[in-house]
């Protein structure tokens, strides 16, 4: 029988460690929505959200409180909306109605953010993908829990870098238009090199074309239990270290996987997948970059930096693997900035710079997160990073993503507020050098030669 | 069966363990096991009940305990054995 101090390890990662399930995910099909009248189409995404996650909420906080742990978000995601859309919508303003019903949808059910704003473009564009990418900005802007993401590129088929640039032009819109909120808009906005059709973690959750009807992701969390258990270990060898990490990543994981069972057993809807994450917040303990601080650190961006994020990453998997059934999604570290205090402290520091972030994602779970940059910084500056992050994902054969805020009217040495679990975050200096001429290139770029597996 | 897992922590006081069995029992939540220790004036109990027979659900159980719980100045949790055997068990 399980012991009192099981009982109270359990409990003390809860209540001291911040150990918590970051996200249940309901992904929700919209294909069989599709219509080409916009009304009926509008009418039928609601109706289908409002039915199909009527009780997701109310699950998840009894299972919250009927197993004693925190489970923060609830969340929605739904088929990418350009293909929902495609034959309905004949401009970006008819892909806007769309937004509002989905933004609609979520406060009825009361979710905090549903994603699927979303277009899969790693080959090419259709019209529809087009009308959509270019309704972004508005669509962002007029609503307050729509999340959008754009795949532009994938390991089989390249990378579409005349999204890439309209892309660019579309961050700096949305930025310019909740530039009262701090640019806001493009935290809700990613985009991403072999985006996986499970993620449950915002802003990139969708449900892919390869789903079922609906299915139940969960996001774990817990970078707070890994720090603590590492502070036992300090200065003990590697294998001792990979040790603690993976063992803690297997509890950390097994909890996730109990309520993701509970709550599908709940809802009646199938469990898709976990994804191992650890996925950091604003508050103190509950980060990412103390733990690299742990590993041995100065501070995050440190040489070595890359390193101890590869290390910790691959542990993380390889304890989180066994504990679950099914993963999936992104699972790995998440290195967002603003969502992380050590993070923030690191840039502050002067220790952490976009081009060290851009390298610790080649062994990282995502990619270039929550990073504020100056308002003045050109369209193709930002397409120029999104095609570096892209090619990243596309050479090495795992997701990558961009998610930066321009913010109008801030430079570097200023701080941002977003809020919230998005947190807080200092401007980070852009090289300067143009790439104009490199991004102003129309097509695509043909898939590497290690795609050919056939 | 499925079994509950109570957890008391705080500053050692008179008529802790009396008050939780005493809900308990009007509760008709059979205690099975309880184990307790004092930690540097800290009271510490673990108690495995079956609350299977209880008119109430888990989840208002647990809300009941800790509001008792701040009423008698210690931290009450109420949670399904379940958590802890996947955390600690393969």
């Amino acid at each position: 029988m399980i012991n009192i101090f099981e009982v109270s390890e359990t409990n003390k990662m809860i209540t001291q460690e911040n150990l918590d399930v970051r996200t249940i995910t309901l992904g929700i099909s919209l294909l069989d929505c599709i219509t080409d009248d916009l009304d009926k189409l509008n009418e039928a995404i609601y109706r289908k959200i409002t039915t199909v996650a009527k009780d997701l909420v109310s699950t998840g906080a009894e299972i919250e409180r009927e197993y004693g742990i925190p489970i923060v978000n609830k969340r929605i995601s739904v088929t990418p909306i350009a293909l929902v859309g495609g034959s309905a919508c004949h401009s970006s303003e008819d892909f806007v109605t769309i937004a509002r019903t989905l933004d609609r949808a979520a406060k009825e059910v009361g979710v905090n953010f549903l994603g699927g704003y979303s277009a899969l473009v790693s080959k090419g564009m259709t019209q529809a993908d087009e009308f959509l990418i270019r309704s972004i900005p508005q669509a962002l802007s007029q609503t307050e829990r729509v999340c959008s993401s754009i795949n532009v590129g994938s390991t089989k088929c390249g990378i579409d870098m005349d999204a890439v640039r309209l892309l660019g032009e579309m961050i700096l819109q949305t930025a310019e238009l909740t530039k009262e909120q701090d640019s806001l808009g493009c935290a809700k906005l990613v985009v991403f090199c072999n985006a996986p059709d499970d993620n449950p973690f915002m802003a990139g959750a969708f449900h892919g074309v390869t789903e079922g009807d609906a299915v139940i992701n969960v996001g774990v969390s817990g970078p707070g239990v890994v720090k603590h258990a590492l502070e036992e270990v300090r200065g003990a060898d590697f294998e001792t270290l990979c040790e603690t990490i993976k063992k803690t990543a297997f509890k950390v994981t097994r909890v996730g996987q109990l309520v993701a069972q509970e709550a599908s057993r709940r809802l009646g809807i199938p469990f898709g997948i976990i994804d191992l994450s650890l996925a950091p917040t604003p508050a103190v303990g509950d980060s990412v970059a103390d733990i690299l601080c742990e590993i041995g650190l100065e501070h995050a961006g440190a040489p070595g930096t890359t390193t101890a994020l590869a290390l910790l990453n691959d542990q993380v998997k390889k304890g989180g693997v066994m504990a679950s059934s099914y993963v999936g999604g992104l699972s790995g570290a998440f290195i967002p900035v603003s969502e992380d205090q050590g993070m923030i402290d690191a840039v502050q520091a002067g220790a952490l710079t976009l081009e060290k972030l851009e390298a610790m994602t080649c062994v990282c779970s995502v990619g270039l997160d929550m990073i504020a940059i100056p308002g003045s910084t050109s369209a193709s500056t930002i397409s120029g990073i999104i095609a570096d992050e892209m090619a990243i994902g596309m050479v090495n054969q795992k997701t990558t993503a961009v998610r930066l805020i321009p913010v109008i009217g801030k430079d570097v040495g200023d701080m941002v507020e977003f809020g919230g679990l998005l947190g807080y975050a200092p401007i980070m200096p852009v090289n300067s050098f143009s790439c104009e001429a490199f991004v102003s290139r129309r097509g695509r770029i043909p898939a590497p030669i290690h795609s050919f597996k056939n | 069966m499925k079994k509950t897992i109570i957890t008391v922590v705080g500053k050692d006081t008179v008529g802790i363990i009396a008050k939780v069995c005493t809900y308990l029992a009007e509760n008709n939540v059979n205690i099975l096991d309880i184990s307790q220790t004092i930690v540097q004036g800290y009271f510490n109990m673990m108690m495995v009940t079956d609350a299977t027979q209880s008119p109430k659900s888990g989840a208002e159980i647990a809300e009941e305990l800790e509001k008792l719980g701040e009423q008698i100045g210690v931290s009450i949790r109420c949670q399904h054995e379940d958590i802890f055997n996947m955390m600690h068990r393969i």
